[in-house]
């Protein structure tokens, strides 16, 4: 044996060791992020979630106009939680359509008289298809689709206060 | 949660205050192909080895062909139905691979990122190679 | 009171590896001999106090003391007894305690019972064992105190993952922890052995029993919890290729090779630099498993929150055992001189070619685990699985199975093929029938194909070294060889069988109506509410025959449990000589069906038949060389006594 293969096992730990404390040093991702950015809403149409609002399509997307794009379920508890956020975009002039995930008529009805309906349409989302058609890992996430129908940002997770003016920033840029 | 789970489970009970995403499930019935075969046991096959090669998104590494999830269900009723469309089943990888990158396929491929986890085992077999080699070439 | 003793006892504990780390430093100078004496009352004093330690855990587990901060996160006192104590390791800080535990008690039985080792070997490895058990104490008594109190008692417990409360579970993670930690044994030695530079055959024989025993156990721990996994997660798979799998299964390749280099060491004086490195690794293995599960950052499920601080202190702890033994190794390996020779045709040239292939094997497993870590420092996240060890993996061990089949008919130095020929063709021709006829017949994977027709040959080959030996003569340890090779065999076969030909059917049936899997027809009769002590289910009564034969009742559950509230499958098997029937129920279908899934799995059992074969194969190879030490052990004795007498 070579002198020099000796070092080999020492090497090759340190080198463990090196990736392992960088490891530790960051945040766990914790997220599948959508690789969807950039391309096109995948063709959809779905019926409507609820009574009181229109049912969502594909088509609906490309009316020239950006919009946030909302996944959620009434069974979904950080979607209650993010519920106030959504009202604040609404009322700061995001237009928000969403998809209702897996999810009862009834269940989101009470959900939305619960804890308000910022949505101009719902669709229902039975399959989950539209989630998997965009890349959507979970619930609740928020999308910002530019006029043409192409998606231009992901948000993960519930939206928090400061999220606020970074999806209207997003939904500003999407309009350029 | 998945195999020896033992260690893995008590971190995770250990941690059992930090917040669970398990928190709530949806009382939809469960999608039609989520738990149900296909007709064409050539095509049930065909899905089936596809479903265990993909990852399910809400669990801790496990396949969507082992996964109780909803979500599971929903992809094994989406992959069932494209198979049952006469779709390739490599192309149902690549359709959900376009979607949410490589990390949803265990099956990786070479690629700009994967490369060396083909690379390093060809390099074993000449390490290994080298080493019996000079081992027996210098004492026989 | 009970847990302030345990806390006593773990200090002091501490405080006495400190005393056996000094006293096993010291011995390595002349002149220190009374300082040297006490590394051995040390160490076994340690491992009491250590056992100890632990037993006032399972007390207050025992007992629910809901005062103690670990009792009241992690039991309930609705929890049957037996899940109260095996949740005492269920968790973090008391796994690490059974973990110093186990550690300590066996540096306690080296100093008790060895004998073999030079003196200063002896030393430097009690002091190595100390001075590696003091990390874990401090990471232990620092930063994961079991023995916390709480301010105010806890009124109730917060319970057990239900996945946990299992009975398989409250012996599977204690097995597993003899084998991890017992490899610390090895490693001791190894760095022992590094110190003294007394790397002789006697060392192998006298590290040999140790890395036997911890092996034994981690085959029968690995092989629990496949079987665990299998019968408890509801959907028939026994291997995930998981990193929490991968963490056991790479610590018991590298003992596997350290077994068989230990015995080329042992007989024949070769291989001493790359059976020390063995030693090493094999630990090394251990710890770094215990790092990626504790630290968090290999687990990708959200609910894992990771603790940084703990994961540090674990990485600090490996970078100084581990890089400081390769470090040694590194200065001090070369100056150990390479030891004998051989030729191509011999039991150890065969030896030589399985541990590479074994090193090989590590490689990738350590390979597809790690690296997902790598790509995700670069923001790429990706998914390493099943289609990607099985194949990348048989290209080492398809040629290790051949090799493996052929080296114990080999000699030993020196051999020709020529004496080994009929036997070789047996296994050949047994292989190559296997696998035509199995194309023929059906159309199956090429692994599986692979996998059954070289089971077939290597069962035959295995009982090939009691050829023309006569079996009442035959030492215990070979005995042990063939039963463990051929418990591969059976194991492999069961593999093989499972993959190609398991058969599946989900099926939503009506109370009244019935389902087939395979050659098994499954009458769904009933669905009926039960409840144990802490959870509620429902329990379908399925009747289940075989092939038109006699029905009989199976009763698979889904369980509800409320602490923590979780929801389990209980899957119903049914073994055959010739297979499993594994069915689950699940939810009902919404329209008054209930959702059934069923396998039928040809020979599944075998899987785990073979692994205990293979630690059977071990206890008896370990009772063999125990028994011969004691024979030397006493003739050596006697002859000291018949020189005294003389003189």
């Amino acid at each position: 044996m070579k002198r020099w293969t000796l070092w080999v096992p020492l090497a090759l730990f340190v080198s463990f060791c090196a990736l392992a404390a960088y490891q530790l040093t960051r945040p766990k991702t914790e997220f599948v992020a959508s690789t969807m950015i950039g391309k096109p809403l995948p063709e959809f149409a779905l019926r409507a979630a609820v009574a009181d609002r229109p049912a969502l399509s594909s088509a609906d997307f490309r009316d020239g106009k950006p919009r946030l794009f909302n996944i959620f379920a009434s069974w979904c508890i950080p979607c209650a939680a993010e519920a106030p956020q959504l009202e604040a975009l609404r009322r700061r002039g995001a237009d928000i359509v969403s998809v209702a995930i897996r999810d009862h008529p009834e269940d989101v009805a009470y959900f939305l008289a619960r804890y308000g309906n910022p949505y101009s349409k719902i669709g229902a989302d039975d399959l989950s298809e539209v989630q998997l058609g965009i890349g959507s890992s979970g619930v609740p996430e928020t999308f910002v689709i530019d006029g043409k129908g192409v998606i231009r940002y992901q948000h993960i997770g519930d939206i928090r206060a400061s999220d606020v003016p970074v999806l209207l920033e997003k939904l500003e840029e999407a309009r350029r | 949660m998945k195999f020896w789970p033992f260690i893995a489970a008590l971190v995770a009970i250990y941690l059992a205050a930090a917040p669970s995403t398990v928190a709530a499930q949806d009382s939809l019935p469960p999608a039609p192909y989520a738990y149900n075969q296909l007709d064409d046991p050539q095509q049930e096959a065909a899905a089936q080895a596809l479903m265990e090669t993909l990852r399910c998104l809400k669990c801790q590494s496990q396949s969507i062909a082992d996964s109780d999830a909803p979500m599971a269900g929903d992809m094994r009723h989406q992959v069932r139905t494209r198979i049952a469309m006469g779709e390739d089943p490599e192309d149902i990888r690549a359709w959900l691979i376009e979607r949410y990158g490589d990390y949803v396929s265990y099956a990786p491929t070479v690629s700009e990122t994967t490369w060396p986890l083909f690379a390093i085992p060809l390099l074993l077999i000449l390490v290994a190679a080298i080493v019996l080699w000079r081992r027996f070439r210098r004492r026989a | 009171m009970i847990a302030e003793l345990g806390l006593a006892a773990l200090w002091l504990a501490a405080a006495l590896a400190a005393l056996q780390l000094v006293a096993g430093a010291f011995a390595q100078r002349d002149g220190a001999a009374e300082l040297a004496a006490l590394a051995r009352p040390a160490a076994i004093i340690q491992g009491l106090l250590a056992a100890f330690s632990f037993l006032m855990l399972l007390i207050l587990f025992a007992r629910t003391d809901l005062s103690v901060k670990l009792v009241a996160m992690n039991s309930h006192s609705a929890k049957p007894m037996i899940f109260k104590l095996s949740g005492a390791f269920g968790n973090h800080e008391g796994s690490m305690l059974l973990w110093i535990t186990v550690m300590a008690l066996a540096g306690a039985l080296i100093a008790a019972v060895e004998r073999r080792l030079p003196e200063r070997t002896m030393m430097a490895t009690l002091g190595a064992q100390a001075f590696v058990g003091l990390g874990f104490y401090a990471f232990l008594l620092f930063s994961s105190n079991p023995f916390e109190r709480l301010p105010e008692p806890a009124l109730e417990g917060m319970g057990l993952n239900p996945l946990l409360q299992d009975i398989g579970l409250v012996f599977h993670p204690p097995t597993l922890y003899v084998g991890y930690v017992g490899l610390s044994v090895a490693f001791s030695f190894a760095v022992g052995a590094l110190l003294t530079r007394q790397v002789t055959p006697d060392f192998a024989r006298a590290m040999r029993p140790w890395v036997l025993g911890a092996w034994i156990f981690l085959t029968l721990g690995i092989t629990a919890g496949s079987y665990w996994a299998y019968y408890e997660l509801g959907w028939g798979g026994w291997w995930f290729w998981d990193p929490v799998e991968n963490a056991s299964l790479m610590p018991w390749l590298a003992a596997t090779a350290l077994l068989h280099s230990a015995s080329v060491l042992a007989a024949r004086d070769a291989l001493r630099a790359w059976t020390i490195m063995l030693g090493v690794v094999a630990f090394s293995m251990s710890m770094v498993g215990t790092f990626l599960v504790r630290s968090g950052i290999l687990t990708s499920v959200h609910a894992f929150a990771v603790d940084p601080e703990r994961g540090t202190f674990i990485l600090i702890l490996l970078s100084i055992y581990i890089g400081g033994a390769l470090l040694l190794f590194g200065l001090r390996a070369g100056t150990v001189a390479e030891g004998e020779r051989f030729s191509v045709t011999s039991r150890e040239a065969a030896l030589v070619f399985n541990n590479v292939m074994l090193s090989a094997i590590l490689g990738i497993v350590l390979l597809g685990t790690l690296y997902p870590l790598v790509t995700e420092a670069f923001d790429v996240r990706v998914s390493v699985g099943p289609p990607y060890f099985n194949p990348v993996g048989a290209i080492f061990v398809v040629p290790m199975l051949i090799v493996m089949a052929v080296g114990p008919l080999l000699r030993w130095r020196q051999d020709s093929v020529a004496r080994i020929r009929l036997p070789m063709v047996i296994a050949a021709t047994a292989t190559l029938a296997v696998l035509f006829l199995v194309m023929l017949t059906s159309d199956i994977g090429i692994l599986p194909l692979l996998g059954l027709s070289l089971s077939f040959g290597l069962a035959i080959a295995s009982f090939m070294p009691l050829r023309g030996r006569k079996l009442r003569m035959l030492p215990l340890a070979t005995w042990g060889m063939v039963m463990a090779h051929f418990g591969i065999a059976v194991s492999l076969f069961g593999m093989a069988c499972e993959s190609a030909f398991s058969e599946e059917t989900l099926a939503a049936v009506e109370i009244g109506d019935s389902a087939e899997v395979g050659p098994w027809s499954v009458a769904l009769s009933e669905v009926r509410p039960t409840a144990g002590p802490n959870w509620t289910a429902l329990e379908g009564r399925l009747m289940v025959s075989y092939d038109g034969g006699k029905p009989r009742e199976i009763d698979p559950q889904s369980r509800n449990f409320w602490a923590p509230p979780q929801e389990t499958t209980e899957s119903a098997l049914v073994t055959r000589w010739n297979g499993q029937l594994y069915a689950v129920i699940g939810r009902e279908a919404g329209d008054g069906r209930w959702q059934l899934r069923l396998w039928w799995k040809p020979f599944v059992t075998l899987i785990w038949y073979g692994g205990v074969l293979i630690a059977l194969g071990g206890v008896l190879a370990l009772i063999g060389r125990l028994l011969n030490d004691l024979k030397r052990r006493s003739v050596k004795s006697r002859g000291a006594a018949r020189r005294e007498a003389q003189a």
